[in-house]
């Protein structure tokens, strides 16, 4: 044993193998591993309450009692922003990766990444404690007074868990920020970082910048109920449009935390399978830094109708064209990388080009909405619900599961099975399609959000819309198989199996616990691929067949 | 106007019209981009899949001028679709004088409605074609939202002050109308329905409910009963403001700010006066925060702005 060990260093999974190594590791890449099984746990839960929603609305009167319905689009909502879509990409892939894209041994600060991981649960601990009492009935929103006055709800709590969950958040985010500036390996300039590097860069200042409002918002919300401070009460001087000013502060750069990430890693994915380099690397980062940075001057476009001045309408509607721009631009972008390319469809392909058709289809609708005589008909309709949806699910998830799916053999040594894999990619296209879209013709026909019960018209759009939901479940599902099929029979994976160029892919499937045996120095920008040869040249500077 | 397209909701209004010519535009360049976007990438998925013939010789390099060009055209298409779509809000929001002023109070869970001629109804709202409707909103409890589907109108009422919207509806019909903010348990059955009449229909239905007080002479009743005449009435020896002819006026207050005394100015200085106290008087007016509801705030604010009307024609 003691030979064996000598000749082939330890992975990082198989280095040590107690409990207390997992529970106490310092490792970003188990540390990853660790936020992927609590934000899947999340997600299933999330997706639970999705399922009976679901179920719900397929009738108009329903199988729910009124209250439960409330109970489960709150928890939906909830769990699927703060306990899965936000850390999402951040802490899953972006942990595992940073280090080993920019040529890192680890993140800058090993232990408050731990910490991250154990504040998060225990967030999760306070709002499984909030559902199991009996769960919160005021949205996901918290609209006040409604959640500090009237909800009977477990409101206190639910706002606890979103305050500590967000100390997760920054203490991530400024981790990530630390690692980016100081420790890229010798010749990784910011000219030459992947663009999913520049995307995780990207939202984590806009991690840093805007939690901390939620804690203050969430905090006033809680103090507000318990003691009745009166800040968003109208018989006491406070003014409940104050809480939605506050909370959109930080709620509507928190829809660009969880898109960023994804628009990142969706490039690497195009430009590895297309086989050519990203057609504009720099417009890229760009429009990355520029959605990040006007992501924070948007916040008031959810109150069209809520009673804010025209003014203050037209200028923010005008902030909302203007960040809309940088999107278009990527998808442009996207598209046209895949001009002369040389392409494969694999199963992370085929999740990234999902994401770039749903991202579109989201986007265009979101412009609608940006637009201020539209806006008032379909606001808070199922048109907003579909819209939200096709960005946060649509586009976010897809890329999640591309990543996921590209990385598998890097984070396991493993392969997943193709073409399960493939199907899946098609399924969950397909699936959710047919549950969202059918949610843009109710929202036009004046179908509100948050609705238990509605006229009986309307049933077949619904019907359509949870037919959808279950394909989506199925596909959402399958991974959990064959991918815990893999890790015991899959094919033994290469260090590079996808030919790609980053520096990852320059140590062994899975990485060694240090990730690399010498510290690589970067001499050329990501994404060196030749359609024409079909050579490509990772970027410490070797060309390869 | 739009009424052959699949799966469109009936238009009733003025509003309609205008919000759908904006709306089919918007539909319309929004599947112009996707069908772009969708016909790039299926050409090129075909073209360059991995093996084909196409030649990928030439590989585009230097990529900033077509970028450039692209964000400038968006943009321009973007603040086209702007300016329009602003175009709308201010008219929609900016509400006209009324032929005809509905007071609603919302309340968890159902919607109350007043009529001028001091009609009520709950649920339900009865309007002629071809006039100008303003609705006057308040909240009892917690935020809730007003929507007409059928007209494209939409307000949020939220509690502490008065909201309004206005309407002109041109096809008789039932149509449906909802509250879209979350409101709480009974959220989904905050709904009515509101129903459009020829003005000769109207006429009959007012009538058949039985005239009773005007909102008007129920409001004067209250300005008796509150003690509000003792300084604000026509022989009051108490130096206060005059109410006749104040609605609809610019006021100058103490603080040196000016306000329309529209609805919400009304309800304001009814409820919190020395915050609103007006220039050249004294704070002395009690504050009836909390001692007055929003129906009879209603009523108030009828009988106020009926003065505005009644000095109008004295002079």
């Amino acid at each position: 044993m003691a030979m064996i060990a000598a000749e082939a260093e330890p992975t990082y999974l198989d280095n040590e193998n107690t409990i207390a190594s997992w529970l106490l590791t310092k490792d970003h890449k188990r540390i990853a591993l660790m936020f992927l099984a609590s934000i899947t746990a999340f997600f299933f839960v999330g997706g639970f309450a999705a399922t009976l929603i679901r179920l719900h609305l397929a009738t108009p009167n329903g199988l729910l009692q009124p209250s439960m319905y409330n109970r489960m689009f709150t928890m939906h909502g909830v769990i699927m922003v703060w306990f899965f879509l936000i850390p999402s990409i951040p802490t899953t892939l972006g942990n595992f990766l940073i280090p080993l894209m920019i040529g890192a041994h680890d993140l800058a600060f090993p232990r408050i990444n731990l910490m991250s991981w154990y504040v998060f649960n225990l967030s999760g601990l306070v709002l499984l404690y909030a559902l199991i009492m009996g769960g919160v009935d005021t949205g996901w929103t918290f609209y006040t007074p409604y959640s500090t006055s009237f909800s009977n709800g477990y409101v206190f709590a639910a706002a606890l868990a979103v305050f500590v969950n967000g100390f997760s958040s920054i203490m991530t985010g400024l981790n990530f920020v630390v690692t980016i500036h100081r420790l890229r390996a010798p010749g990784m300039t910011w000219d030459r970082l992947p663009l999913f590097i520049w995307g995780i860069y990207s939202v984590s200042i806009v991690m840093l910048l805007a939690t901390p409002v939620l804690a203050m918002d969430t905090l006033l919300l809680a103090v507000e109920r318990f003691v009745g401070t009166g800040m968003f009460d109208p018989l006491r001087g406070g003014d409940p449009l104050l809480w939605q000013h506050m909370f959109w502060f930080y709620s509507h750069p928190a829809v660009y935390i969880m898109i960023l990430p994804a628009m990142g890693l969706v490039s690497e994915l195009i430009a590895c399978y297309a086989r050519r380099p990203i057609f504009g690397y720099s417009g890229m980062t760009i429009a990355m830094m520029a959605i990040a940075i006007l992501s924070f001057f948007v916040w008031a476009h959810h109150m069209f109708v809520a009673g804010i001045s025209i003014y203050s309408a037209i200028l923010f509607s005008l902030t909302t064209f203007f960040v809309a721009v940088p999107s278009a631009i990527k998808v442009f972008n996207w598209t046209v990388s895949l001009h002369k390319g040389a392409i494969i469809f694999d199963a992370p392909m085929l999740y990234a080009l999902g994401f770039v058709l749903l991202f579109t289809i989201g986007g265009v609708t979101g412009l609608m909405l940006a637009t201020l005589g539209v806006d008032v008909p379909v606001h808070d309709t199922y048109f907003v619900i579909a819209h939200f949806h096709y960005i946060m699910v649509g586009a976010t998830v897809s890329a999640f599961f591309g990543g996921v799916h590209f990385w598998w053999p890097k984070m396991t040594g493993r392969h997943y099975p193709e073409a399960w894999a493939r199907f899946a990619a098609i399924l969950a296209f397909a699936g959710f399609n047919l549950t969202f879209f059918p949610q843009y013709i109710l929202g036009n026909l004046g179908m509100p959000r948050r609705y238990y019960t509605y006229p009986a018209e309307w049933q077949s759009w619904n019907l359509l819309s949870s037919a959808g939901a279950s394909i989506l479940a199925v596909a959402y599902a399958l991974p959990l198989f064959y991918l815990g099929w893999s890790l015991f029979y899959g094919k033994r994976a290469d260090p590079n199996p996808w030919r790609a160029t980053g520096l990852e892919w320059l140590t062994p499937s899975p990485p060694p616990k240090d990730n690399f045996e010498h510290t690589p120095t970067v001499l050329i920008g990501p994404y060196s691929y030749d359609p024409e040869s079909d050579r490509y040249t990772t970027q410490d500077g070797v060309s390869h067949a | 106007m739009y009424q052959w397209l699949p799966f469109w909701p009936p238009i009733s209004s003025k509003q309609g019209i205008v919000v759908d010519d904006l709306v089919i535009a918007e539909v319309v360049v929004s599947t112009l981009i996707v069908l772009t976007v969708f016909g790039m990438m299926v050409t090129f998925c075909v073209r360059y899949r991995r093996g084909s013939q196409a030649s990928r010789a030439h590989l585009m390099r230097k990529t900033w001028r077509i970028e450039i060009g692209w964000t400038v055209a968006t943009l321009i298409a973007f603040l086209a679709l702007f300016a329009w779509g602003a175009d709308i809000y201010a008219w929609l929001f900016r509400s006209p004088p009324g032929d005809i002023e509905i007071y609603i109070v919302g309340k968890q869970w159902m919607w109350k409605v007043q009529h001028p001629g001091g009609q009520r109804e709950i649920n339900a709202l009865h309007v002629p074609t071809g006039k100008t409707i303003r609705l006057v909103f308040a909240s009892q409890d917690v935020v809730h939202s007003f929507f007409i589907p059928a007209f494209r109108i939409k307000h949020d009422v939220v509690p502490g002050t008065n909201e309004t919207l206005w309407f002109k509806a041109d096809q008789p019909g039932v149509y449906r109308f909802e509250c879209t903010q979350y409101c709480g348990d009974q959220h989904a059955t905050m709904t009515g329905e509101v129903t459009v009449m020829t003005p000769s229909d109207y006429e009959h239905w007012l009538t058949d409910q039985g005239v009773g007080q005007s909102l008007a002479e129920q409001g004067e009743s209250l300005f008796r009963q509150y003690g509000c005449s003792g300084c604000h009435g026509p022989n009051s020896t108490v130096h206060a403001p005059s109410l006749n002819g104040l609605y609809g006026g610019l006021v100058h207050l103490q603080d040196g700010s000016v306000r329309r005394a529209d609805e919400a100015y009304l309800r304001d200085c009814i409820l919190e006066p020395r915050t609103f106290t007006v220039a050249g008087y004294p704070p002395v007016m009690p504050n009836f925060s909390g001692q007055i509801g929003e129906d009879d705030l209603m009523k108030l604010i009828a009988y106020i702005q009926s003065l505005a009307h009644r000095s109008a024609s004295w002079r």
